[in-house]
Formats: structure tokens, C-alpha cells, sequence
């Protein structure tokens, strides 16, 4: 059976192909002003019998293309499970949503955190702060890396955040050290939740976010227990959908 | 019911109301559509639920023409927002009560002006339905009667006494014999202050016909409750939010008559093994704060996911129908108190300690069979946020998965909340 899974997120459109239980093909692409489209180049391939969606798009893409829709928050906890099988847990920071998810046996979700409507140290904040600061995400992830120290910035909100740098920038402040305060602060942000849910390590870190290197990093450092990242940070959720047809026979 | 094909022209009654009507307007475009969204398209719906779809076109037509009749003719209206205000004391004057608008994003910046941005939607709401002028139901209370339940609609009644007549009935926060005195005392205070607004002596038998008649309201939804208990569940969540929050503003005897009339059709379907949804449907009991009209927002999200409401505790659920009133005829003061003593015994996170609500969650969630609890929170609320740690330790000991939503009127969040509802029910 040749499987297509969907992730259809706010910032990527990520694809993956499973035969026979392996995966043979994956495929990430901006999300652009019409995801659904974008989704289409890959449906279109028709290298499926079976599709499955997850993310924001998921119902969209079900209604379009048919198939079944779940949720990222079962994609990641079934395709991080997978992939790591020792995971206790799963960290999935993505365009816009944090997501915090509990294992339970057989990749299955014993309990999870979401954050509501705000976008605060998601990868939409980072967007929007590189831009701030003349940055590319690459460099700036460099950048705050190389940086001694960070700039302390307070807040979290992504409109309140930006308007902060730009006066961390007016202020003569090294570009550097405001790049590095902002990743400290969504670092922070992201313990304190893996703390408050409670979570147990080893902890797959997946998820767009978790390509850049300086968050990873520093996660790893904070966190009690192993942090694990796939080599594949972003298609953690494609894998899962696709991997979901098989559990569902 | 009058007929319902015959347009009826209300503008003159709610011009005379001073009703803004172009932001009447708006509001009457708005909430048919969301009504629909919700409500149309269910499968298997109950045919008793069209007496509803009846109730909500005419949501400010025919039921405030009513009032404006029984007005007109004399009678007095006493709008409410609280469950802790006892109905059978204001009917046993010959007075009807109603319940106010409280429900929408509406009136906002008007309610601004004079309270916080920070504040509870609820509290937000209904001040600024009646400062924008846009509920008629407030603009028909010859009284409104409030409760000290929260500082934050304690404090708003005092803005609102600006602009209506206001009787504040002062709530105990514990229940000890002391409170229950105190509480005793303060509905007699209300039976004055009612007894000075219509000019009528409550006697024993006018309040024996008060207590009857709104025990006989709780009893029809009891049996709706009643019902739901059954898979596959024969009225959807939505449906049975809908009848608890008309029941505060219906005509008491119709409202009853048309639920029994549904719930015999409910308990039809439980013994043909009918239902709305699939059996085995993932079943939710919803916990926390009131849901007033036009507010579906959650069930909207569960039941398009899938998941089945099958009861709320909540005022506008459990709360509002699951205990009576005694019906012994003995004296007067003895009936005072009893009324008195069974509001006092609803479990509103107000009170501390509330072991006895967290005791309902988990009681009532075993007896429904419900796989998870979704507790509901609108935002700044600080009753029941705190206690929703406590509930959801209970849930926790109980071995019940629990999902904490904290929520406003808006729309805005709706695309998080669904991930969030959606993931809940796989994973149960």
C-alpha cells in the first residue's frame, strides 16, 4: 500500500510517501497564500492510495482531496514515536502553534499542551524578528550562537516583541546580542511549559523551530532529560499522518 | 404560537423601547446566521427541537411582545442573570422573570468606557447590550435583581443603577448554619422588595403554584438529562444547551410543555436505541462557566468533531434544573426558607470550600459515561479558573482525561480550539 501524508501547517506544506510501512520520498514547500494548491502539486503526483492530513489545512484537504484528516498533535506524538522509539515525550514548536505532548504506549497521546490563539515563540515570531533585525532565520540563529550574551527582551507577544527590538536597535544595541536575547526568551518560555506539563524525557524536539540550531541547543542544555531531533525536524507530522493509515488498517 | 408565517412588525415595540435600532438590526442579521452554522444540518434532529428554531426567530419578537402585553396589562418583569435569584419568590407575586442578554460580543466599546478591557465577557456583555441599547429584555425589567456571585458583577451592578432600577441580593460565600441564616433573611428582604415593586402579597398558595410550576420546568429537563444518559445519545449536546438557555427567558408553562413533548420523544428513541450520533461516539461532559445565548462555541466545536455532549455542569445546564424546591404545603416562613435553602445548595465556585462541585463533575461524568471532561472557562474569570485546578485533580484521581479550555466571545481562537478538542477526542 503506498501511503501520502499531509501536513498542511501555516508556514510549510510537508509531504511524505510510505511503501510497504517505509518511506520512500519526502517533500517540504512553503505554504504561500493558497496551501490547498500547494498540497495539490503533491496529491496530483498520484504516487497514493491512501491519503491522510494533519495540520491547519487538514479539513480543507480532506474536503479537496478525501482521505481521513487528524490532528498534529497525533501525527507528531505516532511520527516521533516512531522514529525514537525510547521518546517519552514530544516538543513540536511550528509557524504559529507550540505543542507539548506525553507518550503513552504505542505512540499514543497520554496527555498534551497547546498554546491558544497567541503566537508567541513560535517560528512566526522568529520570522517576524529576523526581519526586525535585517536577518535571514539562518543568520540570525548564527548570530545569537556566536553572541557572549543576549539583550534582555521582556516580551513574548510577537507585536509587542518587535516593537521592542526596533527600539533595542535604535538604542545602538549589537544585533547579535538582541538575536540571542530573543532566542533566550523563547528558550525560557519553552522550559517553563515542558515543566509545568511535566514531562519525562528522552523528548523528540521536532517541528520547523527545531532546525535552528541555537534553540536546539539551548533546550538541550536546559532540559532534564535527552533531547533527541530528527534529522527531519519539519515532516515529524507528514510521517505520522501517513504512518496513522497503517494503524488504522 | 402565533403563526409563524405572518410577518409580524415588531420596530414600533422596540422603538418604543428605545432600542438603537440600527445596531438592533445588526444583531438580529448576526444571530440567525450563527444560529444556522450551529444548529442546521444536523442529522436526526428531534422534531420537538423545531418549537426552538420557533423561540429563537422570534428570540426578540413574539416573547418581548409577550412581556410588553403582560406589562401593559399591569404586571411587573424582573430581569435576572444569576441562578441564585429565586424565581418561585418573584412569580409568587404575579410577577415573571427573565433572564438578560449576556452572550454576545456586543456593545463592547460602550461597556469600555466604563469598565476594564480585562474584564469577563459575561459581565462585559451584558453591559454593553444595555448601554448600547440592544436588549430588549432589560429595557422590559421593571427591576433587575442581582447577586453577589464575583467582584466583578458586584461592582458592575453599581454602574448599572445608573441606568435601571437594581436590587442587589448579597450571596453568602460559605455554607455554614450561619450563612444559611444570613442567606434566609436576605430572601426575605427580596420578598419586600418584590412584594413593594408589584403591589402583591405573596400568600401560601401563590407560592405553593410557583414552586410547582418551576419544579415542574426542572422536571422536563431532568428527563431531557435523563435520556441523554443512553448510547447512542438521542439529542445532541447543542439541543439540550439550547432548552436550558431559553428556559430563562420562555413563558414557564409553555417552555415546559414543549420540553416534555421532546423528551418523550427523547425517551422513544432511548428504547428504540435511536440517537443523532453513532454509538460508541466519544462522549464529553462540558464543566465551568455559564453559556448564555448566542455562546455554542464549544459544543459547536465537540459535536462537528464528532464527540457528543451528553451533559453540562453548568448554570445553563445541571445547575439551573437538578435540585427542587420542597413541596410541602406547611407555612409561609417555612416555604421562605425552603426556596432559600435549595439555591443555596447549588454549587457555584463562589462558594469556598465547593468539594460539592467537584463532587457533581466526577458523580455526573461516571453516571453519562463520559469518556472526557472539557472544562470551560471564560477568561478572567477567577472563581472558577482556581478551581479548575481542583477540578482537574478530581478528574485525574477519578482516571477521567480532562481538557481545560479558557475562552471569550470571539472567533478568533476558533482554529486552536478545534486542533486542541479534536486531538482530546483521539486521544480518548
Amino acid at each position: 500500500m503506498r501511503i501520502l501524508g499531509l501536513d498542511i501547517g501555516s508556514r510549510s506544506v510537508d509531504a511524505v510517501w510510505l511503501e510497504d510501512g517505509r518511506m520512500v520520498k519526502h517533500a517540504v514547500a512553503d505554504s504561500g497564500f493558497d496551501p490547498a494548491a500547494v498540497a495539490a502539486t503533491f496529491v496530483d503526483l498520484r504516487h497514493h492510495d491512501v491519503l491522510v492530513s494533519t495540520g491547519y489545512g487538514r479539513h480543507t484537504a480532506r474536503a479537496r482531496f478525501g482521505g481521513r484528516a487528524i490532528t498534529e498533535i497525533t501525527a507528531y506524538a505516532l511520527g516521533a514515536s516512531t522514529l525514537f522509539p525510547e521518546a517519552a515525550s514530544v516538543l513540536d514548536i511550528g509557524g504559529q502553534d507550540t505543542k507539548v505532548i506525553s507518550l503513552g504506549p504505542a505512540g499514543k497521546v497520554a496527555d498534551f499542551e497547546m498554546n491558544d490563539k497567541c503566537a508567541a515563540g513560535t517560528g512566526r515570531f522568529l520570522e517576524v524578528m529576523a526581519r526586525a533585525l535585517g536577518f535571514t532565520l539562518e543568520e540570525m540563529a548564527a548570530e545569537a550562537m556566536n553572541a557572549e550574551n543576549g539583550v534582555r527582551v521582556s516580551s513574548m507577544c510577537t507585536v509587542f516583541a518587535e516593537s521592542e527590538v526596533i527600539s533595542l536597535v535604535h538604542r545602538g544595541e549589537e544585533r547579535a546580542r538582541i538575536a540571542r536575547g530573543l532566542h533566550d526568551s523563547i528558550t525560557t518560555r519553552t522550559l517553563s511549559t515542558l515543566r509545568r506539563v511535566g514531562v519525562r524525557g528522552p523528548l523528540v524536539f521536532a517541528g520547523g523551530v527545531a532546525r535552528n540550531q541555537a534553540i536546539v541547543k539551548s533546550i538541550g542544555s536546559g532540559f532534564a532529560g535527552d533531547v533527541l531531533v530528527p534529522q527531519e525536524a519539519q515532516i515529524v507530522g507528514a510521517y505520522g499522518a501517513a504512518l496513522d493509515a497503517l494503524r488504522a488498517g | 404560537m402565533s403563526d409563524a408565517t405572518t410577518p409580524v412588525d415588531y420596530r414600533p415595540m422596540w422603538e418604543d423601547l428605545n432600542l438603537d435600532l440600527e445596531m438592533h438590526d445588526a444583531l438580529l442579521t448576526a444571530i440567525p446566521q450563527l444560529y444556522k452554522s450551529v444548529f442546521a444540518r444536523q442529522q436526526n434532529r428531534p422534531e420537538g427541537m423545531q418549537y426552538f428554531d420557533f423561540v429563537m426567530r422570534e428570540i426578540h419578537g413574539l416573547r418581548v411582545k409577550e412581556l410588553d402585553d403582560f406589562r401593559k396589562a399591569g404586571n411587573k418583569v424582573v430581569g435576572v442573570f444569576c441562578l441564585y435569584v429565586p424565581e418561585e419568590i418573584v412569580r409568587a407575586h404575579g410577577a415573571w422573570c427573565v433572564g438578560l442578554c449576556a452572550g454576545a460580543e456586543f456593545g463592547y466599546d460602550e461597556a469600555e468606557r466604563v469598565m476594564p478591557r480585562n474584564t469577563c465577557p459575561l459581565i462585559k456583555s451584558f453591559m454593553g447590550f444595555k448601554l448600547a441599547r440592544v436588549c430588549p429584555y432589560v429595557e422590559e425589567s421593571d427591576l433587575v435583581i442581582g447577586e453577589t456571585t464575583c467582584d466583578g458583577k458586584k461592582k458592575a451592578y453599581e454602574l448599572l443603577a445608573e441606568v435601571q432600577d437594581v436590587w442587589v441580593m448579597e450571596l453568602p460565600q460559605m455554607k455554614r448554619e450561619k450563612d444559611k441564616r444570613f442567606w434566609r433573611d436576605e430572601v426575605r428582604e427580596l420578598v419586600s422588595r418584590v412584594q413593594d415593586l408589584t403591589g402583591n402579597t405573596m400568600t401560601v398558595e401563590s407560592l405553593s403554584t410557583a414552586v410547582k410550576e418551576v419544579n415542574d420546568k426542572r422536571r422536563a429537563l431532568q428527563r431531557i438529562a435523563e435520556a441523554r444518559k443512553a448510547d447512542p445519545v438521542p439529542i445532541s449536546g447543542r439541543d439540550a444547551l439550547l432548552a436550558v438557555q431559553v428556559a430563562f427567558y420562555d413563558d414557564v408553562g409553555r417552555f415546559t410543555e414543549m420540553v416534555n413533548k421532546i423528551a418523550d420523544e427523547l425517551e422513544e428513541r432511548v428504547a428504540a436505541g435511536e440517537g443523532v450520533a453513532p454509538r460508541g461516539a466519544k462522549r464529553i461532559l462540558v464543566t465551568g462557566t455559564p453559556m448564555a445565548v448566542p455562546n455554542w462555541k464549544v459544543h459547536d466545536i465537540v459535536e462537528k468533531a464528532g464527540g457528543v455532549v451528553v451533559q453540562e455542569e453548568l448554570c445553563t445546564g445541571s445547575r439551573y434544573f437538578d435540585t427542587l424546591v420542597p413541596e410541602s404545603n406547611g407555612s409561609l416562613d417555612a416555604m421562605i426558607d425552603a426556596v432559600a435553602d435549595k439555591y443555596l445548595g447549588i454549587n457555584c465556585a463562589c462558594f469556598t470550600p465547593n468539594q460539592g462541585r467537584c463532587d457533581d463533575v466526577i458523580r455526573m461524568a461516571k453516571d453519562w459515561n463520559a469518556n472526557g471532561i472539557i472544562d470551560y472557562s471564560l477568561q478572567f474569570c477567577d472563581p472558577y479558573q482556581m478551581e479548575s485546578t481542583l477540578v482537574e485533580r478530581a478528574a485525574q484521581d477519578a482516571g477521567i482525561p480532562h481538557l481545560k479550555i479558557e475562552t471569550d466571545y470571539s472567533m478568533e481562537d476558533v482554529g486552536q480550539l478545534s486542533t486542541r478538542v479534536e486531538a482530546f477526542l483521539e486521544m480518548l
